[in-house]
This record gives C-alpha cells, sequence and structure tokens, in this order.
C-alpha cells in the first residue's frame, strides 16, 4: 500500500533519532508533446515521487548534515532511509552553513491545505491545445513552413515538515509552449515561447501566424560583417542574460573575491551603481502569473543555498533598485556571518523600468540604425572576472533601417557581459512574461522587457541557423 | 569481475514486464519495450577542504514505450507492482492515442537480432558506494589541503560525482537485457584572489570523468600527487601571464582539451537525429546532412574518428543500447570524409541503413530513449610524434591544456573555446602561459588546418557527465579520446578586449 507523502513526511520525522530533521516529499506529475517538421515525435505521461531526508547530527565543534533522497519509498524502506541519513550526517562533520532549523509562525507562507492530496496533471490537460496543433500543422504545410516544438506541463507537490514542527506545501504547476518554424530548405528559422500555468492562455495558431510573418520578413536577407551593433533585445533573450546574473549574484562568492560582483578591495558591489537607467531586478514569490514557493526548499547546501534554511519564508527582494546592486542572494547562515539579513534564492525574476514602454514594434519604430534579435543560444561564461557571456544568435536577426525592418541578416556569436551591458542600455520596453530560451529548463518564470542596446558586441559571424 | 548488484536484481522486474508487455499487446500495440532503472548517485562538494555538502541519491522506476497504430506512446510510473505496469502501460497507449492527431509519420523500428537473456557488467575494482563517507570526505579534504597550503591559493573547491546505473529491459519481440555501470568524477580547482587589484584566477584537474570504480581515486591509473602539486605554480604563474595577442596561431591541442571540441563539432554534429531535424528547435540542427554522407570533407586526411560504445571505462560504452540493440564499433570520419552517424532503430529503418548502431539512451527511468551519443574518438596515428614532437614544429603558437569554456551554434558551425592553460611557444619552445586566449573557428576549416596527430603515446579518453540533448531535457554520460594534435593558423581572441576593456 502506497503512504501519501503527508503519512511519509510523519512517519519519517517519527523514525528520526537524530538531533534534527528535515524531511522533503515530493509528488512530480507530468506530460509532454514534442514535435518536428509538422509531426509528433515524442511524448510521455510520467509520474514520479521521491522522498529527501536531511539529518543533524550535534557534535562537539558544530552541528553536521548530509542529504539522502530515495524514489518510490515504501514503509518499510522509508526506516533504512532514516537510518542512511543519520549515518551520512555522522560521517560529514560540522557544516559551516549550520543554523538552528526555522521555527513555525503564525500565518507562516505555505502552512494551507497541508492535508491535502498532490495536484497532478496528465496528457488530458492537452485536449484543446493537441487539435490547436494539429492545425497549425495543416496550416504551416499549406503555407510551405515546418514546425518544430515542445509542450510540457508538470505539476510538483512538496511537502516540507521538519521537527521543529513545521508543515509547509507548495504545488507549483510549470507549463512552456515552444515553436519554432521553419523554411522547408531549413534556411529561414523563426521562433516563440510561452510559460502557462495551465495551457488554457496558449493561443498556438496565433503564435504559428507570427511565425510565419518573421519567415516571411526573413525572404530578403544580407549578409553583415561582424561589429559593435546598436542591438535591440527581446523579452525572451534578455530573460537568459539577466538569469545568467542572478544565477552569479550569491553573496559569499561575491564577498570572497570571486565574482563580477566582487568589489576591488575587497568585499561586494552591493550599492555601486550599475546602470544610469532607472531599472530595477526583483523575485517575488507572489508575481501574478509568475507565483512561485513562498517558503525555500532545497536538498543541496551550496554559496547560494542553505539544507539549513528550509521552510525559511522567501521574501519578495530587489536585487538591482532603480540601477544599483542592492542585494545578492544570501543564506541565513552567510547572512548571519557577515551581519546581513538573509535574501534567499526565490524561483522567479523580473526586470522592470519605471520608464519602460512599448513592446518591440515600438523599439523599432524608433530606429535609425540597429540590429534586431530573437533569442540567444548556447550561453557560456567566457570570463568570469568580467561575466563575460558568449552565445549565438538564433531563429532571426534583423537589421532595422529608418525604423523598420529592411532584411534579415547572418547570425552572430556575441561576446558580451550582462553586467557591464546595463550601463550601455538605451531604452526599455514595457514588462512583459517571457520565458529564457536557453535555460528554460532551470528557469521559466520570467518577465522581462526589451531592451536596446548600445555597441552589443557581435563578436564574429556564425553561418549556423 | 564484478556482478549485478543482488539489491537491484531483487526488484520484481521480470513480473512486471510480463504484465506491462502483455497489456501493451492486449490493447493492440504492434511493438512494446518495458525498462526498469534504479540509479544510485552521491555528489559530495567541499568548499575549502570542507564539506560544503553531500547528497545522496537512489531512483527506481519504470517505463512503457509502445508503437501503438504507427504511433509512439511512452509512459512511466514508479510504485512497483504488476497492477501498475499494466496500467503505465494502458498510459502509454492512452497517450498514443491523444498524439495520433499530431501524428503523420507511421513509426517502424529497423529489425534487430533478438537476445533473449544477457547480462552485461562495466569494467572496475571498487564499487564507490562500497566505501564510507567519511573516507571520501578524508581523501577530498586531504587533496584540497595540498592546493591551499600553496602560497598564492586562497581557496580550493572539491567536487566528487558518483553514479551506479543499473537497467533491465524486455521488449515484445523477446529480448531481455539486465546490465550494470559505474561512473565517477572528481575535480579539484584553486582559486587565486588579487583582492588590491579586483582580480581572481582559477586552475582546475584535468582528470577526466571515467568509467571506473574508487580506485581511480587512490589507485595508479591517475597521477593526483603530481597534478595536485603542480596546479599552484600553474595557477600562480597564469596571475602574472601577459594578455595574449588577438590573431591567427599555429596550435598544439592536449587530449585534455580537444575532447570537448571533439565532443560539440563532430560528436553533436554526427547525431542523425540532428541531422534529420528532430532536434531543430531545441539542440540543433547539423551542417553535415544526410546527403553529404560519403561526400562531405570534413577535415584533413589525418582526420579519423570512430564511434562505439565498447571501449573500456568509456562514459558511454554499455552492453546493449534501450532498445535491445548490442552496442558496436563504427568510422565516423575516414581520411577526413564523413561516412558514418550515430543512429537509434527508428531513424535506421527511415534512412534505409539496415540496422541501428546502438545509440539510444534514457538518462532515467522516467524519460523516452532519444538517440544519444556514442564514445567518439579522434585516431592517433600509428608511430606518431609525441606532444613535445609537435611543439617542436611550431614557430610561432600556443599549447592548449585542459578545458573551460565552451559554446557552439545551433548547427555546429562557429565555435569557441577556452581552456585551463594556454602556453606560448617560440620557436619550437614553450615559454611560459598567456591569459584571456579563447579559440574560435569554424569547424570544417578547423579541421582542414589538423596538420599532424600524436602516437598512441599521446592518446588520452577524455569526457563528460553533462551532456544535454532532448526535450524534455535528458542529461548523458560520455567519453571522448583524443592525441596531441597541431592545427596550422587558428583565430585566437583576447577575452578582455572582447568584453570592450
Amino acid at each position: 500500500m502506497t503512504s501519501t507523502p503527508q503519512e511519509t513526511v510523519e512517519r519519517a520525522l517519527g523514525l528520526s533519532k537524530a538531533d534534527g530533521c528535515v524531511v522533503l516529499a515530493t509528488e512530480v506529475a507530468e506530460t509532454n508533446l514534442r514535435w518536428a517538421k509538422n509531426t509528433l515525435t515524442t511524448n510521455g505521461e510520467m509520474r514520479s515521487r521521491r522522498v529527501a531526508v536531511i539529518s543533524l547530527v550535534n557534535g562537539a565543534t558544530g552541528t553536521a548534515s548530509a542529504v539522502v533522497e530515495r524514489s518510490a519509498v515504501d514503509a518499510d524502506a522509508l526506516e533504512s532511509l532514516v537510518r542512511a541519513a543519520e549515518q551520512a550526517a555522522r560521517d560529514a562533520g560540522p557544516a559551516e552553513d549550520a543554523m538552528p532549523l526555522v521555527e513555525p509562525a503564525d500565518d507562516h507562507p505555505g502552512s494551507a491545505g497541508w492535508s491535502e492530496g498532490p495536484a497532478g496533471t496528465s496528457v488530458e490537460v492537452f485536449h484543446t491545445f493537441a487539435p490547436e496543433l494539429s492545425e497549425a500543422f495543416s496550416r504551416a504545410a499549406a503555407a510551405d513552413r515546418l514546425l518544430f516544438g515542445f509542450a510540457e506541463h508538470i505539476v510538483e507537490s512538496t511537502f516540507l515538515g521538519t521537527s521543529t514542527g513545521l508543515r509547509l506545501r507548495h504545488d507549483q504547476p510549470t507549463g512552456r509552449l515552444e515553436l519554432n518554424a521553419k523554411s522547408p530548405d531549413f534556411s529561414r528559422s523563426a521562433w516563440a515561447g510561452q510559460g502557462t500555468r495551465d495551457f488554457a492562455d496558449v493561443d498556438v495558431l496565433a503564435l504559428d501566424a507570427a511565425l510565419g510573418q518573421r519567415l516571411d520578413w526573413q525572404r530578403n536577407h544580407v549578409e553583415l560583417e561582424p561589429g559593435r551593433y546598436e542591438t535591440i533585445l527581446p523579452p525572451a533573450a534578455v530573460a537568459d542574460l539577466m538569469t545568467g546574473l542572478y544565477w552569479t549574484a550569491t553573496a559569499r562568492d561575491a564577498d570572497e573575491g570571486r565574482t563580477v560582483f566582487s568589489k576591488k578591495g575587497g568585499g561586494s558591489r552591493i550599492g555601486e551603481r550599475l546602470t544610469d537607467v532607472p531599472i530595477t531586478l526583483r523575485s517575488d514569490p507572489w508575481a501574478p502569473g509568475l507565483q512561485c514557493a513562498p517558503f525555500l526548499y532545497t536538498t543541496r547546501s551550496s554559496s547560494d543555498l542553505s539544507v539549513f534554511d528550509n521552510g525559511a519564508p522567501c521574501a519578495a527582494a530587489e536585487w538591482i533598485s532603480g540601477g544599483v546592486l542592492a542585494n545578492l542572494t544570501t543564506t541565513r547562515s552567510w547572512a548571519q556571518r557577515t551581519g546581513r539579513r538573509p535574501t534567499l534564492q526565490v524561483d522567479n525574476l523580473l526586470l522592470e523600468s519605471p520608464d519602460g514602454a512599448g513592446g518591440v514594434d515600438d523599439m523599432v519604430a524608433g530606429t535609425g540604425r540597429g540590429l534586431l534579435l530573437t533569442t540567444l543560444w548556447y550561453i557560456r561564461v567566457l570570463d568570469p572576472q568580467t561575466l563575460l557571456e558568449t552565445g549565438l544568435t538564433r531563429d532571426g536577426v534583423y537589421l532595422v533601417e529608418g525604423g523598420e525592418v529592411t532584411a534579415a541578416v547572418n547570425n552572430f556569436r556575441f561576446n558580451e557581459s550582462p553586467v557591464d551591458m546595463l550601463a550601455r542600455i538605451g531604452g526599455v520596453g514595457r514588462t512583459e512574461r517571457t520565458i529564457p530560451r536557453e535555460f528554460t529548463d532551470y528557469f521559466t518564470r520570467t518577465a522581462m522587457p526589451a531592451l536596446r542596446v548600445h555597441d552589443f558586441n557581435m563578436s564574429t559571424v556564425s553561418k549556423g541557423v | 569481475m564484478p556482478e549485478i548488484d543482488p539489491a537491484f536484481l531483487a526488484l520484481p522486474m521480470r513480473p512486471l514486464a510480463d504484465a506491462a508487455l502483455s497489456r501493451a499487446r492486449e490493447l493492440g500495440s504492434e511493438h512494446a519495450d518495458f525498462r526498469l532503472e534504479r540509479i544510485r548517485s552521491q555528489d559530495i562538494n567541499l568548499r575549502d577542504a570542507k564539506l560544503e555538502g553531500s547528497h545522496t541519491g537512489e531512483v527506481v522506476g519504470f517505463a512503457v514505450r509502445v508503437v501503438h497504430q504507427g504511433t509512439w506512446g511512452f509512459a512511466a510510473g514508479v510504485d512497483l507492482t504488476t497492477d501498475e505496469a499494466a496500467r503505465v502501460a494502458e498510459r502509454a497507449v492512452a497517450v498514443a492515442k491523444v498524439s495520433a492527431a499530431v501524428n503523420s509519420e507511421r513509426i517502424e523500428l529497423a529489425d534487430e537480432p533478438v537476445h533473449p537473456d544477457v547480462t552485461w557488467v562495466s569494467s572496475y575494482d571498487v564499487n564507490p558506494f562500497d566505501v564510507p563517507d567519511r573516507d571520501k570526505i578524508a581523501l577530498l579534504a586531504d587533496y584540497s589541503e595540498r592546493l591551499l597550503a600553496a602560497d598564492g591559493v586562497d581557496h580550493a573547491d572539491a567536487i566528487l560525482r558518483q553514479f551506479l546505473e543499473n537497467k533491465f529491459y524486455a521488449d515484445t519481440a523477446g529480448t531481455v537485457t539486465t546490465q550494470q555501470r559505474i561512473r565517477l568524477e572528481a575535480d579539484l580547482e584553486a582559486t587565486a584572489v588579487d583582492a588590491a587589484h579586483g582580480q581572481f584566477e582559477t586552475m582546475r584537474t584535468c582528470a577526466p570523468p571515467v568509467g571506473r570504480g574508487w580506485e581511480y581515486l587512490t589507485g595508479g591509473t591517475w597521477d593526483w600527487d603530481t597534478e595536485l602539486s603542480r596546479v599552484p605554480e600553474w595557477l600562480a604563474e597564469k596571475m602574472k601571464a601577459p594578455s595574449v595577442q588577438s590573431g591567427r596561431y599555429d596550435l598544439v591541442i592536449d587530449p585534455t582539451n580537444l575532447w570537448l571540441t571533439i565532443h560539440e563539432s563532430i560528436g553533436h554534429a554526427t547525431e542523425l537525429d540532428r541531422a534529420l531535424g528532430y532536434e531543430a528547435a531545441y539542440a540543433g540542427t547539423s551542417f553535415a546532412t544526410f546527403d553529404k554522407l560519403g561526400a562531405l570533407r570534413y577535415g584533413s586526411p589525418v582526420m579519423n574518428v570512430v564511434g562505439d560504445r565498447t571501449v573500456e571505462h568509456g562514459l558511454a560504452s554499455i552492453g546493449y543500447d534501450d532498445e535491445g540493440v548490442q552496442t558496436q564499433t563504427w568510422n565516423i570520419v575516414k581520411d577526413g570524409v564523413l561516412v558514418g552517424y550515430q543512429t537509434d532503430r527508428r531513424m535506421a529503418q527511415l534512412m534505409g541503413l539496415g540496422r541501428s548502431n546502438g545509440c539510444a539512451y534514457a538518462d532515467s527511468p522516467g524519460h523516452i530513449p532519444v538517440q544519444r551519443m556514442a564514445n567518439v574518438s579522434l585516431q592517433p596515428a600509428p608511430g606518431g610524434p609525441s606532444t613535445e614532437e609537435l611543439i617542436a614544429g611550431v614557430d610561432r603558437g600556443i599549447y592548449v591544456v585542459g578545458d573551460r569554456s565552451w559554446s557552439i551554434d545551433m548547427q555546429r558551425y562557429n565555435f569557441q573555446f577556452t581552456g585551463q592553460r594556454f602556453f606560448q611557444i617560440r620557436g619550437g619552445e614553450i615559454i611560459g602561459q598567456l591569459r584571456d586566449v579563447a579559440y574560435q573557428a569554424t569547424t570544417t576549416d578547423f579541421w582542414g588546418s589538423l596538420e599532424a596527430v600524436g602516437g598512441p603515446q599521446t592518446f588520452l579518453l577524455g569526457g563528460a557527465f553533462n551532456c544535454g540533448k532532448a526535450q524534455p531535457g535528458q542529461t548523458a554520460a560520455v567519453s571522448h579520446g583524443a592525441p596531441a594534435t597541431l592545427f596550422r593558423g587558428i583565430n585566437i581572441l583576447n577575452t578582455v578586449k572582447e568584453g570592450g576593456r
């Protein structure tokens, strides 16, 4: 007989003989469709379950922790899991990030609905989407274009219990559609992506029509040389650059002199103005449409996360405020060591400017000569000192002249730092929901504006499409 | 000779397979396969010789894949009961039915010999999951302390990753396989911080991830003592090294760096699913399209590249793939010409190749198998030169060691790589390190400029655990062997200048 996740949490906590214990029981339901060349390629409906036991063992010199996580643990196997975590903690030695476990509080975020079952999903979530996709295939075929892409819906239900009495749950729906249209010879390519909680707001026919327009734009093609260009980055491209920046924005690494956010002479660059443009980069667990866990749960300790912080409320935080570096992700233990307040990592990211207005089309209309991008791809850090990143433009680079798209151009390899780039922002659009195309496997909840950036470094030409 | 873990064999895989496959047959599926996996994993991270985090994991689950009236269906579950196995088979058929609306290509698989009940275990001495955690942490702390004890090293990071992967596979044709493999990776990285100038730099060990056991960290297969003693010297030299002048240089590339260039510019480019467009929206396509098979000049005549899933200690090595196909070895580039791809059963049938070369792989019980990379390796020249002899043949160049940053476009043309160490060569001799170096090229230009490959004494099997592909994303481990190599006239960028400083 299979236990409910709540029963698993209670039983594991009851079995624990350690000095402290955190149990995370997670139920995952997911379904997906993938297609290429106007036909299905793979699909699936998967369920999984995992239980993580984090044991804390006090010693003479501090508290040790270890995480042991298994899938599909039945009642009999639970005791061996708890004992394995205890043995691993005894082997570990004192943890540098040791902190007292979080205590329950009135109105603790995530404390509602503990006893309800996991939310779940199934392939039926695509019941209206799949026929529309079929219709999109027909329209695409009739218009001589090929559709490729992926639709996915995941619902992850997390139940967190601690020996200090916390009982928290979070149901996280994560959905996305990626649609790519190509000409039959693959020489022209366009992309659209959308994050969604339930697929009710997905209009694949409208997206396909928009991609058709982009492919038409690409019929006129000119070759451009590498160089520094006035460049319009649409929200999806901005999302990838800001996600990379966010992942690097950890207090401990900066304080130790090891990142772009380290200050010459020691310490971090918190308080330093990064740009004269009044942009704010922030996270907020309650951001509409981008809701994510209002408390921290993790099975890993690193410079940006600590298993001791499990259950701690994730407050809304500003990382960049009005152009000034304001906060770096800070665990409770690092906050204590450095006399700061903790600012825990949150699973969404928004970039805004009070002056932000208009979309990509408005930005094009206001451009004398420049490039309009679609997405960025294969982004990797080239030089961590400046967070210089390299990557490719993908699925549509357009030449803008006199306020209009006049031609499609070749792809480029860019070498740019998302931090240095902030000082060269020449325009900010209105913030809209988007997904980072490159990092969407790990991070989907973003809202970004289009940005106009001066002297964006297109380093070499890529023949790739 | 290691044997399959009895705890895995005790799982009820055969009754579950019978329940799932018979249900799929009853529902009219023309093909069904059942795969039950257990993947044990452990990550241990140390920061400045202190444990930062440890995570020990175990995933157990199973999947049923069907071809139902010409459409794929896939479902996965975790409860190891015959009722659940039958239910998951029903869900796989249900997924096929919903998907039929968007499927216009009838799925057929290439025929393969049936392997009625076969077993395969990878080659290792000590199962790392039998080693106490405290011994592992103590060894990593010792290795970290050696780095921290050296002048100029401010931080040391240590990462140990270990996997024990068990797969059971059965299909409606009658193939049944039971397999086990182990892989392990350890990285030690030293960081120097010059706070006064706001500068930092790192140097990492080049020991590749391998299909070996715990003996890799303690035995004689990698010289950890020498490498750990030299990392601080190399780091100190790098901190003071002059910044490179951008331009064209001859490169002698060490296999510790070239494995990644092979991976990106040959390994991915010769995956047939990419060449056919099945990854076009995500991982990308390939310039090496199917019509160029047998004709494309990939590189110079000294370039010979082999794909295999059989080499001992190779990360992609296994006995049978996730479609029950026995693994093989084949040519991908012969004398500089494209002659082969990596395939699975569906693509082999589609393109009339006769049979699959055994590259189907799923990274977990919850994921559908897709074509994944074999060990793709550049062959050494019998009796070929040493690394020193290659360097002696360069007047103005750079010797590149160790991998670091990597990026390549979606059609596998334009790539850019950095490394751990770039040694300046003048008049055939190394005269010290350079900083801020990246090399950038277009794939066929680069391999066309390959002038010489070293002998077997320079050959090393490199690799990675983290090759990503497919949606939902799947991670695969793969090895790439290479000899030392000499390339002429490669574009070198200065990364500080690229950043506009």
